[in-house]
Parts: structure tokens; C-alpha cells; sequence
């Protein structure tokens, strides 16, 4: 069975510490600061709670909530002592921001104190934190994978030779349908990532797909796909010892199949398959014997104007 | 057309997580024949076909087909669900029969594959 694929997000923030998204400058008020005071301080740092701490220890967090309520109950002298609440959760810089999420979700808090192993206060974290550390790595992320992508397309230019190519072979099971398509997808992605064109890329994809499920649906081996490419062109070799095909021009004729039922009900084996890699190719050379395998050889030019 | 109204034409319910309702689709094309789907379908069409196992997802990929609708009820296995989260590809499943819910996207103007 295969994993649950999760976004890049969920692994994010599983991933980014408390500490990499928190508010390292903490503003804090004393017990004896006044609501009035409180406003003011809010209002300044444009905030919207914070701890309260005496003789460096943290007592309480107050937030604009409580100073709402003073407000409509035009109470605004009365220390934040009396209106804060003390029974404050807080989060450890080393936790996970999951951890805050879950804190947030569970108890509708807006704003969580960090504290260290030592249990000093070091920073504040509020959802927007969080939100704002995703799109932070996401952003990293993201350059990242544009960096990866400049270097693959530049590889043929940084790599010195008379001729390089990149060589790329996949094993193929037989009459393994869950796996068959593996080999024609990382090759995909191996073009696209050479900034291949993206018509020319769907031509290879579809080819080396038709070539891989014959060598699923038609061997009792399986077989080989090799891809060799170069800046002017893709070379597809695939390569069996199965079967074999009796005659040749009979199997490239639309229609005729030589493929089982079960093929056939798994979509394929219709016997168009090769006149389907034929229209992908520039050129195409298949030679087989019965009883001595299969190779076909498909060569797809990557510069739009051909050659 | 939109893949939310793609959905709501065929009377569908998407199978797939995290997809983009406001993805756009180019044209359809209906299929139980992979190769067929691999011969003449146009990057950027939605699929509507009765076969639900992860080799439709593979075509997709390869033909670049960007949503995949299951007809007549059909319920894919959790490995092409999977498989198609991993690519990005919507999976949707209406009741409909493969002839109504091809003629309802083309009564709403869906464009055919046609080459």
C-alpha cells in the first residue's frame, strides 16, 4: 500500500519550529499598568495582546478583548491585574507549529507566550505568525526548485564534451499494471526539467507510455527502457527478450492485437499502440524475431523546427 | 469552462482532495480505450470514461489530460485516487451514463477533442 501523499504545507508546518515563526520582540506590561495605559501600548505597537509580567516572571496575557470590555464599561483605571487572565498557555520554542495550531483550534486563544527550556518568556506567537513563517518557506521553497530547474536546463551547458548526453534506464515487470507508467513519467519529468518544449514533451511521454505497457502486456520478463538524451534529441530504446513479433507489418496495422483479455479490460491492448508511438516519433526502427525479443528504437527531435 | 462547472453540468461529486474548482478546461473527451485517449485527446481536456484503475491516471499524465470524470457511478480504487492526488488531477464520479454526461458538457458548449 502506498503512503497518504501529504501537501508541501502539511509538511511545512510540521516541520517549522515555534521559534522560526515567532515574534522575538516582546512588548509586555506590568500588573499595575492601567487599562488606560494598556490602550496605549497597544495602540503603539499596533498589537492586539500581550503577556504581563512581574519581576520577570509571567503572570497573565491581557488582550484587546478584555480592554473592549473595559471600554464599554467605562473602566478604563482599573490595573491589568484585575482583568487579565492568568491561567495562560503557553508553547516551548522547540515545538512544532502544529503544536500552536492545535492550541489555537482547541482553546480559541488568539496569541500563544513562548517560553524556553528555562521557562523564560522569549517571544509570542499568534496565527498570523504562523501564516506568515508558511508563506516564508513556502517562498524558499519555491526558489529552491526555480534553482534546481536553471541548473537541470543548463546541465548540457555546463558539462563539457564533444557529445553528452544523459543516459536514463527503467526496468520494466511484466503484467505489472500498478507500476506501469513509472518509467514514462520520470521521463517526463526528467525533459520538463531540462526545459524541453511542452508539445514535444507530451510526444515522448505518449510513446515511451505505448512501449512501456507493451513490454507489461506482452512479455514474461519484462524488459528494459533506456532514454538517451541530448540537447537536439530524445533516443528511446526499448528493449525485451519476450515474445518476439511474428510479422511485423501485421502488428502496425490499426487494429490488429495480439493482447489477453485482461489487457484489454485495463484499457489497452486495442492494437493501436504502435501506430501511436509511430505518429509521437521523428523516427522509428522496430525489429523482432519470434522467440527472440522485441527492440524498438524511437528517435524525437526536442527543437520545435525539427532538426 | 471552469472545472466547478464541469462538475455541476454532469451532476458529479469530486473524489480528490486539494483541487482547483477554478481550473480550466479546454475541451472533453469520452474513452474506455486508453490508447485512443493517448492518440486524440488535446492537452488541457477533462476525460469522461468507465475504466477507474491508475492506468487512466498514467494516461492522463501523459496526455495531459487535467480532470478525470468516473461515468455511471463508477468508484475508483483508493490506488488511483491516490496516484491522482500525487499528480494533481481531479477525479469526479457522476451516475450518469457515458452518452448523457458527454451530451450534457456539449449542450453547455464544451469543446470536442476532435483533431
Amino acid at each position: 500500500m502506498k503512503r497518504v501523499e501529504i501537501t508541501r504545507v502539511q509538511e511545512l508546518i510540521y516541520e517549522l519550529k515555534i521559534e522560526q515563526v515567532m515574534t522575538k520582540r516582546i512588548v509586555t506590561v506590568t500588573p499595575d499598568t492601567s487599562m488606560a495605559e494598556l490602550r496605549e501600548q497597544l495602540r503603539i505597537n499596533r498589537i492586539s495582546g500581550t503577556p504581563v509580567v512581574e519581576n520577570g516572571r509571567m503572570v497573565g496575557i491581557i488582550s484587546l478583548e478584555d480592554l473592549i470590555k473595559s471600554l464599554s464599561e467605562g473602566d478604563m483605571e482599573s490595573p491589568v491585574s484585575d482583568r487579565m487572565t492568568r491561567d495562560v498557555y503557553t508553547i516551548s520554542t522547540h515545538e512544532s507549529a502544529i503544536a500552536a495550531v492545535k492550541i489555537f483550534s482547541k482553546t480559541g486563544v488568539g496569541r500563544l507566550p513562548v517560553v524556553n527550556e528555562d521557562g523564560n518568556l522569549v517571544g509570542i506567537i499568534t496565527r498570523g505568525d504562523i501564516t506568515h513563517g508558511l508563506l516564508k518557506a513556502i517562498e524558499k521553497d519555491y526558489h529552491a526548485e526555480e534553482i534546481s530547474r536553471y541548473r537541470a536546463s543548463h546541465i548540457f551547458e555546463d558539462i563539457i564534451s564533444d557529445h553528452t548526453s544523459l543516459l536514463l534506464r527503467y526496468d520494466v515487470r511484466p503484467r505489472d499494471f500498478d507500476r506501469g507508467g513509472e518509467a514514462s513519467s520520470k521521463i517526463k519529468r526528467a525533459l520538463t526539467r531540462l526545459g524541453g518544449n511542452p508539445q514535444i514533451t507530451r510526444r515522448v511521454a505518449i510513446a515511451v507510455y505505448e512501449a512501456e505497457i507493451n513490454i507489461i502486456i506482452h512479455t514474461d520478463r519484462g524488459g528494459e527502457i533506456m532514454a538517451e538524451i541530448n540537447p537536439e534529441r530524445v533516443r528511446i530504446v526499448a528493449l525485451d527478450d519476450g515474445p518476439g513479433i511474428a510479422d511485423i507489418a501485421q502488428a502496425m496495422q490499426p487494429g490488429f492485437s495480439t493482447a489477453s483479455e485482461w489487457a484489454r479490460e485495463m484499457g489497452f491492448g486495442a492494437g493501436v499502440g504502435l501506430n501511436n508511438i509511430q505518429k509521437c516519433a521523428d523516427k522509428m526502427d522496430l525489429q523482432s524475431t519470434l522467440g527472440g525479443g522485441t527492440r524498438l528504437q524511437i528517435i524525437i527531435y526536442l527543437q520545435p523546427d525539427g532538426k | 469552462m471552469k472545472l466547478s462547472e464541469v462538475i455541476s453540468i454532469v451532476d458529479g461529486a469530486l473524489i480528490t482532495a486539494n483541487a482547483d474548482l477554478d481550473m480550466d478546461i479546454s475541451s472533453a473527451c469520452g474513452a474506455d480505450l486508453m490508447s485512443d485517449v493517448l492518440t486524440h485527446a488535446r492537452s488541457g481536456a477533462v476525460l469522461l470514461t468507465g475504466l477507474t484503475n491508475p492506468q487512466v491516471v498514467r494516461t492522463a499524465e501523459m496526455a495531459e489530460i487535467v480532470a478525470i470524470v468516473f461515468v455511471r457511478g463508477k468508484r475508483p480504487p483508493l490506488e488511483t485516487i491516490l496516484l491522482a492526488e500525487e499528480k494533481g488531477i481531479p477525479l469526479v464520479t457522476t451516475k450518469s451514463t457515458m452518452f448523457k454526461a458527454c451530451g450534457c458538457l456539449f449542450q453547455a458548449g464544451m469543446n470536442s477533442c476532435d483533431v
